[in-house]
């Protein structure tokens, strides 16, 4: 059975290209970049080359670069290493809807004694700037607030917030895993301080990421060792992984208004075609302000984990927010800051796209969906209409 | 993705028995639509007094919808004695099995049958009616229905005990109390708990044991507090009673007494000595919340 991929916000397919671009550097171009002897300082190059492009992808310096293992580990380095470079401020501030790679650091910084603030946000996803501005005070340390949601796609007013934040000479901190490669950004013209991404959410593999630290950003290293990325992450390269995301950077450049428009018209056309033909399902999140690969649905009265396994049998790849594919028992914390009902979150269905999706497999969902929805609601003892 | 066996995926992807009996002898309703999963149960009988059809109607994950469709199965020709008698380990153990956080599914299919059962003998309304005092606040669930989880599958952490009832799956506040109930019925059979550290309880100088509270403080308690608008704060410590006062949501809490109290005490034994007893203070839960402890 073929396997229609709608869950591009989890991971990605690696680019063929920039898997052939790693290819060699596994069994034949494997030394260390480090090292003294050619054989090691040919990957060196091409190290710095693929820094270069992942600088001009971001609009900055090459030396604003630094690889780490995952979107995860830019994330703790940022808040860690801004807390640490700045002892005196102890205040945090970040909102309700963030990944779990900075909810969880704040959240524990807090039992350290740290004032944490998190931001809410309003029924379409959008952050309380009211609030954010009676926060930020020069008590506070860093501000990190994501780009875009994860669940939503809901995009944040990164630009403003970095503003804000020069003013009060506070560090911002924004993790860009879910916007970089799908919309453009240009960090020569921002106030952004720092900002995190993941290589496998852009079609590079999985384990690389950046920490982008702009110059004169004081930031304290969180893995030390060895000299590696100018002493700021030590470790020895993930070269292969490097080189990809150099490549993964290059390809999103090429693509971005194209794939964009492809994208986006595929994800609106699945969306508007399943509200359509669904009823009792709304939209979750900011229509006007979203990334163009991701559509967050509820379905009322049914459960996302059992939508999401009869999609399974049709290879339908998607994601759910409801508590049971999660393990725990409580829906989605993204939804339930919005306010989402919890009837509505427990069916709560995630599609993102990428440019490798087709109009035949939109097609083929849309097609599959009612059927899909209708079974369940047969099952369910809160639907009393017939459907 | 959860790693559920044949059976439960043949009962999920083709269910038996879907709908609603007209007329039925007895209905059970359990669950909600904000818990996350529901089911309602109908039944009739034949004239000997047999189950002679069941069907079902489930609001849940795909566990859910199995255990309901595997439930009409095996009750179907049973009196109501028999079909009284069966427990959630049977509807489990008929899937082979579920993974252990979403037993909680067996034991709803339990709970609608009895609810069924109850409304056939006309003991109440179809509405499962809740008995005994409420303990889990977020998933509504008693102290009865923790206690029977507990007997039936022979549970012995509060982890399990969520896994089966939910109870103790959203704020986390009912835990401690969750643990006495554990206690109560298992009694010796709890092994015992890890050895405390000895080398904290043997000689702990008074600095050390103060640190040691304020650290398992941060670390073990507060987060689980914060996660529901809650806080504590280290007042003092005096010999091996540690004074704490609440803060927040749980300050304002009618459970505090008997669960904060628990929750905080047994972690403190646990991480730092064994003879510790918590006080409240109550002079100061009125002040402010001070972030900078």
């Amino acid at each position: 059975m073929r396997t229609i991929y709608f869950d591009n916000n989890a991971t990605t397919q690696v680019a063929p290209e920039v898997f052939e671009e790693i290819r060699p550097y596994f069994c034949q171009l494997y030394g260390n970049p480090s090292s003294m002897h050619n054989f090691g300082g040919q990957v060196g190059v091409k190290i710095r080359q693929a820094r270069e492009k992942v600088a001009k992808l971001l609009g900055c310096e090459p030396g604003e670069v630094i690889f780490t293992g995952c979107g995860t580990e830019s994330d703790n380095t940022a808040i860690a290493g801004t807390l640490s470079a700045r002892p005196n401020r102890r205040k945090i501030i970040t909102s309700r809807i963030e990944h779990p790679a900075v909810l969880s650091v704040c959240r524990q910084l807090e039992s350290h004694g740290y004032e944490v603030i998190e931001i809410g946000v309003d029924s379409k996803g959008r952050l309380d700037f009211d609030e954010f501005e009676q926060q930020v005070d020069d008590e506070t340390a860093i501000v990190t607030i994501m780009y875009a949601n994860n669940e939503t796609g809901v995009i944040f007013p990164v630009e403003r917030i970095a503003e804000l934040c020069r003013e009060k000479d506070v560090v911002f901190h924004t993790d860009a895993v879910q916007a970089i490669g799908k919309i453009p950004i240009n960090l020569s013209e921002s106030n952004i301080d720092l900002l995190s991404l993941s290589g496998h959410k852009l079609h590079a593999p999985k384990g690389i990421g950046v920490l982008f630290v702009r110059k004169g950003t004081r930031l304290t290293s969180f893995i030390l060792g060895g000299h590696q990325e100018g002493g700021r992450r030590a470790g020895t390269e993930n070269v292969p992984g490097i080189i990809g995301l150099g490549k993964a950077a290059e390809l999103a450049m090429q693509n971005f208004d194209e794939e964009n428009n492809k994208v986006k018209r595929l994800r609106d056309k699945l969306e508007s075609s399943i509200l359509k033909s669904c009823p009792d399902s709304r939209l979750n999140g900011d229509v006007d302000n979203r990334l163009p690969n991701t559509s967050n649905i509820s379905f009322e009265y049914i459960e996302g984990e059992a939508i999401l396994l009869l999609l399974d049998k049709y290879g339908i790849c998607a994601s759910s927010g409801s508590a049971c594919t999660s393990g725990s028992l409580e829906p989605s914390h993204v939804l339930r800051a919005m306010g989402v009902p919890f009837t509505a979150a427990h069916g709560s269905i995630r599609f993102s796209l990428s440019r490798y999706n087709t109009e035949e497999e939109v097609d083929f969902t849309i097609e599959k969906m009612p059927g899909i929805i209708n079974r369940l609601r047969e099952l369910s003892p809160f639907v009393t209409k017939p459907v | 993705m959860w790693e559920y066996t044949d059976k439960v995926k043949d009962h999920f992807f083709n269910p038996r028995n879907v709908g609603e009996i007209e007329e039925p002898d007895g209905v059970g309703e359990v669950g909600s639509l904000a818990c996350g999963d529901a089911l309602k149960l109908t039944f009739k009988l034949d004239k000997n007094g047999r189950i002679k059809d069941a069907k079902f109607k489930t609001f849940g994950c795909a566990s859910a919808i199995a255990t309901s469709s595997v439930l009409t199965e095996i009750i179907k020709g049973m009196t109501i004695e028999e079909a009284a008698k069966v427990t959630n380990k049977d509807i489990a153990e008929y899937l082979g099995g579920l993974p252990e956080q979403k037993m909680h599914c067996s034991v709803m299919g339990r709970e609608a049958l009895e609810a069924a059962i109850e409304n056939y003998r006309g003991e109440g309304a179809k509405k499962h009616e809740l008995e005994g005092k409420v303990v889990c606040n977020c998933f509504g669930v008693t102290d009865k229905e923790i206690e029977r989880v507990i007997i039936e599958n022979d549970l012995r952490t509060v982890e399990e005990v969520t896994n089966y009832c939910k109870a103790g799956g959203g704020c986390g506040g009912c835990k401690g109390e969750i643990e006495k109930i554990i206690k109560r019925i298992q009694g010796d059979k709890i092994k015992e708990p890890r050895e405390p550290a000895k080398h904290h309880s043997r000689d702990l100088r008074n600095i050390e044991k103060m640190q040691l509270i304020q650290q398992t403080i941060n670390e073990q308690i507060r987060p689980a507090l914060r996660a529901h608008g809650g806080n504590i704060e280290l007042i003092d410590v005096e010999g091996s009673k540690v004074i704490v006062a609440f803060r927040g949501m749980c300050a304002q809490c009618k459970l505090t007494e008997f669960t904060m109290k628990d929750v905080v005490e047994a972690k403190l034994r646990e991480f730092v000595a064994e003879d510790l007893l918590v006080e409240e203070d109550k002079d100061s839960a009125n002040e402010p919340h001070h972030h900078r402890a």
